[in-house]
Parts: structure tokens; sequence; C-alpha cells
């Protein structure tokens, strides 16, 4: 059982502390991080599931009988590349983000909106 | 002029909406502008009155403009009492405007382009209300209503007048769109129709619970009839100009919602249904406590417009009591309340605003003796009372008369005691005003001590006995209003034809 | 040409994007994605007029027979979205030029266009697909433009709502991956139609429920559905506002045909409905919603937070709607989602005329506008009583029958409260006007919002009183596109 279904487990292992970290976690980066582990057990979870034991990869040739499914294999090319291009959107807004606050912790950040906001109702009421 | 009557129908909508354009583009010229009002009220009544003869002759006026949904369709339909709605909101917008023109310019209001623009509005809306042929045209109109209203109580822009406006369309809209919308489209939903028609449009055999549910879902849905709990919008809209409350809250607006009350259940409904409701006995009852409550809470105004709003709301419940008696009686007496309660009470507001532009006065206990600076004014808040009251020869009396009548037919002794009960508070609530105003010493010793103060104090600045009465055009509303109530009692016949033909198929 | 009307409706965008690029001058580059818009909505007035004429469109990218290759099938339902999306898109573009003049640096407005083509060819991809993955791989194109155009926004809270929205974005997008990818599993095909044939085979299994869960958890974070729905207000409000009216009226637009689609077409009404209690589910959530956002809505003082929030409790009355799962409650959904579109388009397109004269949307810079800026202000009023529901205008139409789908039931009290629902938005569209029309304008004079602005404007505002009133066309076609839903699956 454990065994027979070691792919999912490391899968649903790695799904959850990635999930885990995206939410526990203040650091921007490190949430980053946490999603990028995220998005990799659902490409490990694509990845094997096309996988057929003792399959090869989808070459014609004349003694080969059994093939791994490659479509999955190719979809999770895209995926992969997305996954890219959302890190280097999310790690640059990041850079963007330390420039205009001057810090990249979560509580430090909203705690500046905060501010910003009391201060402008202040000038509002004044 | 050679115009059909499908065509002056339409005209008489439209005609008021198109006035705003021209009034907005005259609005730097007030003489120019009030012209145009003018021009336009006198053209109104030529349409409506034409609509009358017609509707006499015998003929059936309808007109289709379109259909939104499918069944669902914006058309309109000329019956007595519509007709009697609209004579009455015609004919009292000019006699308003009349006053307005006197009364805004000596109160030196602000934005009174505004304020005509959306006076032609709630008229145009009233016009749609009134000719509607089925309950979705009239439920389009019933909001353009408020919404078009809502700028005139919230004239003046302070504070205060905001608050006013919030409650005004705060209970106005939630009342006709929580109840009212929902009542519609059950109705719809169960009648598979919205059109009025003689006699009712549900089925014989319809579910006795689902029809008194929507019974009570209408009457609390129609928030302009003013039924307690929902009747805080009418003292609130008091902060309008005089003008608005006269024509608005005691004509157009409030008498929109009884109207639209008699509409559902004459049309809705119909007689025979109504009467076998589990809900109506309810119904009747809270709109009784509503009677005397709002009599009550008079008496204790010292406002003057705001004791005017209370007894509005009260004089607002007698109709909805006679629609909800379901007897021809009943019907015939609210459809003549309706026109006697306007004569009335718009002639009282008047005054009040008469007294506020001359003397600067609100409070009621502040006009004592005022009757020797403003006679005609005071006298005419006099028979005013009468009317309301519905002692001759007023109108007034008419329209009490039949609404007794249904009560007794239907052995609704409760009720008749409220409402004789109702009537006694009037006198106790109206008629010291006049009385006061002419006679500031008589009964002094009775009424508590301070009160003895002011009047001392009034006696010995001792009024002016100068007579300065309120703007010719105010003076010459105020008058004919009044000889209204009047001519009222004596020929009562039109109008006695009109409430009685509403029933007509019926009998 | 016209054969390959599915396909151009994607790709014309799509290839504009990088055209855009090699246009160096500003003007010319938004002239050049007017143009491109304007043709997408051309082509999907055609896709339109052809599905109601004659049916399903399907169309085999490159050649490939489904379910092997691509196949873009289009419907009535996705005709509806694709006029919808492409047909907002054009007209906010109109102001566009104006309004990034003053929130956007000039030196990034090309990029803007680049970036608004993309994230409108991923909305129309998604739409127009019938394969699953492709809905993801859109999904994405439009999702990541979509930061991006966010993070333009002139405050710094701009980028702190991009990257928050990007973390639930994405996290949103990889629960429908996840969900696909064990619909694979369970049945080795992708495409929807497909789906829909095999996945009853195989219903009863648990990894088909999983990847049920995992599709609806994710669309309902794109939906911002209550309690889904944290990053919205903020994205909406800190974007540039020509941004925010195009989003407004599409983004989660698209995400409720997701929603549809997927239970509908894919897993199928019984199962969805029946087999899962997501009526009850649904319908609670868009209550709450409803009433959770329009109370939020009351108390903000930045009026884009507040009609972010309004969008929030008008996605809970499509949810309601969707959650009757009748054909009418359905009509009444897609009903909403063209009438919502045109509302706060209108709405938000007014309030980027207001940041173009005013600087922002604080409550109290909004005093005295209605005297200043009578045109804009009445549009927001306007637009404002279309969310109300006042008879009229559109607002009114979807609400009725959504009214009537619930009747239907013989549900009244939900009937009630989403009337009551309604008076919430009463009362923050008033505290608007009262601060508009009756408080005196401070600070210096400020004159009525350009040409570009008032058109587009109120081309929408029209638009949402003439479709309150001749209905005939928005109906017919919300009730042929539920109909078929209900009909033959697909």
């Amino acid at each position: 059982m454990l065994m027979g279904l070691l792919n999912y487990w490391i899968v649903v292992v790695l799904m959850m502390s990635g999930l885990y970290i995206v939410i526990a976690h203040g650091n921007l980066i490190k949430k980053l991080v946490g999603l990028t582990i995220f998005q990799t057990s659902v490409f490990i979870f694509y990845i094997s599931m096309a996988k057929i034991e003792g399959g090869s990869a989808p070459i014609l040739a004349d003694d080969i009988t059994v093939y791994s499914n490659p479509l999955p294999h190719v979809l999770i090319l895209t995926a992969i590349v997305v996954g890219i291009a959302t890190t280097a959107l999310g790690l640059s807004l990041v850079v963007r983000i330390k420039e205009a606050y001057g810090c990249i912790e979560e509580e430090e950040i909203q705690q500046q909106d905060n501010d910003q906001q009391a201060e402008s109702k202040a000038e509002e009421v004044a | 002029m050679n115009l059909s009557l499908e065509l002056m129908l339409q005209l008489a909508i439209i005609l008021p909406l198109l006035s705003t354009l021209a009034i907005a583009a005259t609005g730097h010229y007030p003489n120019f502008r009030e012209g145009v009002t003018i021009t336009t009220c006198l053209l109104l009544i030529f349409l409506v009155v034409n609509l009358y003869q017609g509707l006499s002759a015998g003929e059936t006026i309808r007109v289709f403009w379109w259909e939104l949904l499918p069944g669902l369709t914006i058309s309109f339909d000329i019956e007595p009492l519509g007709m009697l709605f609209a004579l009455i909101a015609s004919f009292l917008w000019l006699v308003t405007t009349c006053y307005a023109i006197g009364y805004m310019r000596s109160h030196q209001e602000q934005n009174q382009t505004r304020f005509y623009v959306c006076f032609a509005i709630a008229i145009g809306a009233v016009m749609g209300l009134a000719f509607s042929a089925n309950l979705f045209t009239l439920f389009i109109f019933y909001e353009v209503l408020t919404l078009s209203t809502y700028p005139l109580v919230t004239h003046a822009g302070t504070e205060k007048a905001k608050k006013g406006g919030r409650t005004y369309l705060g209970i106005l809209l939630t009342t006709s769109i929580v109840f009212f919308l929902l009542a519609i489209v059950s109705t719809w939903f169960v009648a598979g129709t919205l059109d009025f028609k003689q006699g009712g449009i549900f089925a014989d055999d319809v579910d006795k619970m689902i029809a008194g549910t929507l019974l009570v879902l209408f009457i609390f849905g129609i928030g302009k009839a003013a039924i307690m709990p929902f009747h805080r919008w009418l003292p609130a809209a008091m902060v309008a100009p005089t003008p608005v409350s006269s024509l608005l809250h005691a004509v157009a607006v409030v008498k929109a919602g009884v109207f639209t009350v008699l509409k559902v259940c004459v049309f809705i409904f119909g007689l025979d249904l109504l009467a076998v409701l589990p809900t109506t006995q309810f119904l009747l009852y809270l709109a009784g406590a509503s009677v005397l409550l709002a009599s009550i809470i008079a008496m204790r105004q010292d406002n003057l417009k705001a004791r005017l709003a209370y007894s509005t709301v009260s004089q607002l419940g007698y109709i909805t009591i006679g629609a909800l008696l379901a007897t021809s009686s009943g019907v015939i007496g609210s459809s003549m309340h309706i026109a006697m309660h306007a004569f009335g009470k718009i002639t009282l507001f008047f005054c009040a605003g008469a007294i506020l532009v001359t003397l600067h006065k609100s409070k009621i206990s502040e006009m004592r003796g005022i009757g020797r600076q403003m006679p005609l004014t005071m006298i005419a808040f006099f028979i005013a009372s009468l009317s309301i009251i519905g002692v001759p020869p007023t109108g007034g009396t008419w329209s009490k008369w039949y609404l007794m009548m249904g009560t007794i037919e239907t052995e609704q002794f409760v009720l008749m005691v409220i409402l004789m009960l109702s009537s006694l508070l009037n006198i106790a609530y109206l008629l010291p005003i006049p009385f006061h105003a002419f006679f500031p010493n008589l009964i002094a010793f009775k009424t508590s001590k301070k009160l003895i103060n002011i009047s001392e104090a009034s006696g010995n600045r001792s009024p002016s006995f100068e007579i300065k009465e309120a703007p010719l055009p105010s003076l010459i509303a105020i008058i004919v209003t009044t000889l209204g109530c009047l001519t009222l009692f004596i020929y009562p016949q039109p109008l006695f034809d009109l409430a009685s033909a509403v029933l007509s198929g019926r009998e | 040409m016209i054969a390959h009307l599915p396909i151009l409706q994607v790709i014309i965008p799509l290839m504009a994007a990088p055209i855009c690029l090699m246009l160096k001058r500003t003007q010319l580059v938004w002239l050049f994605s007017l143009l491109t818009s304007g043709l997408a909505f051309a082509v999907s007035v055609l896709l339109l007029q052809q599905v109601m004429t004659s049916g399903l469109i399907s169309y085999e990218l490159g050649g490939w027979q489904a379910p092997w290759g691509i196949e873009y099938r289009i419907d009535k339902l996705n005709a509806f979205l694709l006029l919808i999306i492409s047909g907002i898109s054009t007209i906010v573009l109109f102001a566009a030029q104006t309004s990034i003049e003053k929130e956007i640096p000039k030196d990034k407005h090309i990029y803007f266009y680049v970036l608004y083509l993309l994230s409108l060819t991923g909305m129309l991809g998604i739409v127009a697909t019938g394969d699953a993955f492709n809905v993801f791989v859109f999904l994405e194109i439009s999702s990541l433009s979509a930061y991006a155009l966010i993070a333009m926004g002139k405050n710094k809270q701009a980028l702190w709502a991009s990257y928050q929205y990007l973390i639930m974005g994405t996290i949103g997008a990889t629960f429908i991956l996840i969900g696909i990818g064990l619909m694979y599993q369970m049945t080795g095909t992708l495409n929807m139609y497909d789906l829909s044939q095999r996945l009853p085979e195989v219903a009863q299994s648990r990894t088909v429920f999983a990847a049920f869960a995992f599709v609806i958890v994710g669309v309902c974070l794109k939906l911002a559905l209550f309690p889904l729905h944290l990053w919205l207000p903020n994205a909406y409000a800190y974007a540039p506002s020509i941004v925010t009216a195009f989003f407004a009226a599409t983004a989660t637009k698209v995400a409720i045909y997701l929603l549809i689609r997927f239970t509908f077409s894919v897993f199928g009404l019984s199962f969805s409905f029946t087999t899962i209690p997501l009526q009850t589910l649904f319908m609670a959530l868009g209550l709450i919603g409803i009433f959770v956002a329009s109370f939020a809505a009351i108390f903000q003082s930045n009026i884009k937070h507040l009609f972010a929030y309004s969008s929030i409790a008008q996605i809970g009355y499509m949810i309601v709607g969707f959650s009757i799962s009748s054909v009418t409650g359905l009509t009444a959904t897609l009903l909403h989602l063209f009438n919502h579109a045109l509302m706060k388009s209108a709405i938000f397109l007014a309030l980027a005329a207001v940041v173009f004269r005013v600087g922002n949307v604080q409550l109290n810079s909004l005093r005295g506008l209605g005297r200043q800026m009578p045109l804009t202000m009445a549009a927001i009023v306007l637009g404002g009583l279309s969310l109300i529901g006042v008879p009229l205008t559109v607002g009114f139409v979807s609400k009725w029958y959504l009214l009537i789908a619930l009747v239907e039931q013989g549900w009244w009290p939900v009937a009630g409260l989403i009337l009551l629902g309604s008076m919430l938005a009463v009362a923050y569209v008033w505290r608007i006007v009262e601060v508009a029309y009756f408080k005196e304008p401070v600070g210096p004079p400020i004159k009525e919002a350009p040409m570009s602005f008032l058109v587009p404007i109120w081309a929408l505002v029209i638009a949402n009183i003439y479709f309150g009133i001749d209905t005939r066309i928005s109906v017919q076609v919300a009730e042929a596109a539920a109909q078929s839903l209900f009909g033959v699956s697909l």
C-alpha cells in the first residue's frame, strides 16, 4: 500500500509542505519558495502518473511494446514554463516591494499600509 | 386640436417629462421657467379633462408601449379610479405651482430649477402610475416617483435634510423592493399575469394561505401608504420645502400609495377573494391601529408640519381600511377620501407654508394670535380642518360617511369605533390652531403655565394688527383649494360617479 | 475565413501583443490595440450569430482530430461570454490612452497595451477552448499578465496587492491543474466533451471526487467566492483604473464561466448536484457573500474598494442563481454576468475619469463633484441604480429572473434575503450620492472629464438602460445558453 503508492505519498507530502510554507511564513521570498515546492509536487504527480513500469520513451522501434504515456510529460513541460514565469514575476515583485517598502516581511508591510490608511483617515477628519 | 384619446393618454405621461427639458433650458430666466411649468400644467389639465370626457362617453382607452420581458408589458389603460387620481393630481399641480412661485421666491430658495424639474418628473410618474394597465407598469412608475422626489426632500441640503432624505429613501425603497417586488414576482408566478382585471386575477381555487401572505406583502410593500410601522418616512419628508410637502406628501406620493393599495385590492385580489383571506382581518386592525396611534402622536407634535404629517398617516389608514373592508361602500369611501383628503390636506400645508414665509413661525405654540395678521389664511385653515374631520359643510363629510357605512355593513364595530375616535382626535389636534389664532387669550386658563406666559408675552408685545398675508400667488392657491373643499360638499356628484364606477364591472 | 473564426478569436490579440512592442509610438500602439480588440469583438459577434442560427461550432486546431488534438468548441454559452469580454475590452480601451497618461509612467505605456492584449487573449482562450489543459494554459496567460498590470498601479500598495493576488491565483490555478490531472488519470482524455462522456462511468471513484473538489476550489479562488475573496478588493482598488474597469467586468465572469462549464458540462448535472451537495453549499456561500461583502462595502472610504466589495456581493447573486440549478436560475446567472459587466465597467470607467481629474477616489474627494463633473457622477449614480436593481435598468432584469427562479422552487425566504441584500446596495450607493451632491466642493475647481472618457462611459450607461428595456437579445441568448446546458451536455 505504502510502497505501491509511494509517488503519490511524496506528491502529497510535498504539496502540503509547500502550501504550509506559503501560509505560515511571513517572508515573501519564503512564500515563493513554498509556492514553487507546491507547484513542483504537481509536476511530479503528472510525470509519475504517466510512467508505466517497464515502459520506454515513445520512440517507434520494433522491439518495444510498452510505452510510457508521453502526453502528461508534454503537458507538464508547459506547466513548468508557466511555473518559471510565475516565480520570475513573483521575485521581481518582491524586488520592487523591497524598494517601495524597505522590507519583505508580510507583517511589516501590512503595518505600513495600516499606518498610512490611519494617517489619511486622520487627515480626512481634520 | 384633433388628437386621438390614445395619443392624449401618452402625452399626459410624456408631457411633464418633456417639460423638464424646457424647464432646465430656461433655468436662468425664472419668469420663463415658471411660464413653462404653468403652461405644462394647463396643457396637462386639458389632456386629462379630455380623457375624462372620453371615459365618461364610455370609450376604452388603451395604449401598449413595450414588452420588457415576455408577458411583462408597459401598457396603459384608463379606468375610473386612475382617472380620479389623475384629475386631482393634475389640477392640484397647477395650484401648487402657483403657490410654489410665491413661496419659493419669497423664501429665496436655492436650486429652484432642480426643484421644478424634479416636480415635473414626479407628476409624470404620477400620471403613469394612475393610468397603468398592470402591476408591473405601476411598479416602475412607483419607483420613479420615489427617486424623483428624493432631491425634493433633501432640497435644503442641510445635515437634517440629508438625514430626512435617508429615512425617506431608505424606507420607501426597502419596502418597495423587499416586499412589494417580492409580492409582484410571486403574484406573477401564482397568477401568471399582472394585468389589472375587474374581480381580480387569481384563480378561484388559489391557496388562501399564499394569497393571504401576498396581501400582507403588498400592504407592507406599498410603503407610500404609510401603514405603521412603515410610516416614518412621511414625517421625515417634512424637511422639504412646503410646496413639496403639500403636493407630494399630501397628494401625489401618499395618494400614489393608497391608490396602489386600492388597485391591488380591487383589481388584483378582487373583493370576493379579499373578504375571505385569513390575513385581511389582521391588516384591518393594523390599519386601525395606525389610524389611532398616528392621531395620538399628532396631538403631541408642536411643529405644525409634523402634526399635519402624522395626521396624513392617520387619514391614509382610513383609505386602506376602506379598501380592505372589501365592500362597495368601503371602496367608494376610499376613492372619495383620496380626493377629499387631498383638497383638505393640501390647504392645511399651504397655510403652514404661508405662516412660515410671512411670519417665520413653524411651531404651533407660537401661533397664538396670528389670526389677526393672516385672517384669510387662518379661515382657510379652519375650513380645511373641518374637511379633514369630516363635518359639513365640507367634502370630507361624504367620504367619511361611506367609510362608516362600510364598517357597519361588514359589522366591523371595533373599526367603526376607531374611526369615530380618530375623528374626535382630529378635532382635538386641528381645531385649536385656528381657534387660538383668532382668540389667543380666551381659554388660556386651561393650558399650562408656560403657555400662559407665552401668550401673555405675545399679548404684551401687542401683535401688530396690520394684515400681512402670504404672497399673492400663494394666497390665490390657498383660496382655490379651500373653495374646492366647500364645492366638493355641495357638488360631489361627479366624484361619486367616478368612485362608484370603480366597481361598475362588479355590480 | 468564416470557418476559422474560433481560432481567430484568440489568435488576433495574441499576435497583436508582440507587434505592439515593435510599434514605437504610444499613440500608434493604442490605436492598434483598439483595432485588435475591435476585430476580436467583430469576430465574437459573427460567432454568436453563427451559433444562434446553426448551433455548435467545433474547430480542430491544426487539423488534429479531437479528442487527440485540441478542439475549440463554441456553443451558445461561450459565444455569449466571448461577446461580453471582447465588447467590454474594446469600450474600455477607448479611454485607456487618456487614463494611463496620469497613472502609469510614460516609458511603460507600450508594455501596458501588450499586457492588456495578452490578458484579453487569455480570457478569450479560456472561454473558447474545449480542452481542459488548454484552459489552464490560458488561465495562466491571463493571470500572469493581470499580476503585472495590477503592479503598474501608481501606489506602492499595488505591488503588495499584486503579490497577494499572485500567490492566491497561482494556488487556484495549480488546484485546477491537479484536478485536471486526476481527471486525466481516470479517463485518459483532456477534451471536455470526451470527459463528459467518460466521467459518468467512473463517477463513484474517490479520484473523481477529489478532482471535482480541486477544480471547484481552484475556480472559486479565481472567482472570489466568499470566503476566498480576500485578494480581490486590494487588487481592484490599487490597479490602474483602466485595468480595474476591464477586470471587474470580465475576469470574475470568466471564472464563473469555468464553474458553469465544469459543473454542468464536464462533470454533469447529476454528479455536481446530486452526488455532491453543491447546491446547499453554494447557496449558503452565495448568500453569506452577498451580505458580508455588501456590509463591508458600506464602510469603505475608498470608492474603488467600495465597488470591489460590491463586485464580490454581485458574484454572490450569480452563485445563488447557479446553485438553484434550474434553467431559470442559470438564465438569471448568465443575464447577471452580462448585466453586471455593463454596470461595473461603466462605474469603474467613471471612477477612472474621477481619478484623472481629482487624483484619487477617496469618498471625501468626491465632495461637490455632482456639480463639477455632472456627467461622470450621473453615470456612477445610474450604474449604482442598476446595481440596486431599479426597474428599467439591466440590474432589474437579472434580479427579476433570479426571483422568479427562487419562487419557482418555493424558496421564498431566500428570495426575501436576496432583496434585502439589494437594500444594502442602496446604502453604499447613497453614501456616494450624498457626498457628491450635498456637500460643498473643496479645493480648486474641477473640470468635467474629457470626451475620451465620457463617450465610452455613456456608451456603457446607455447600454445599461437599453438592455434594461429591450431585453430581447440578452434574454434570448442567456435562455438559449442555459437550455443548451440542461439539454444535451455540451
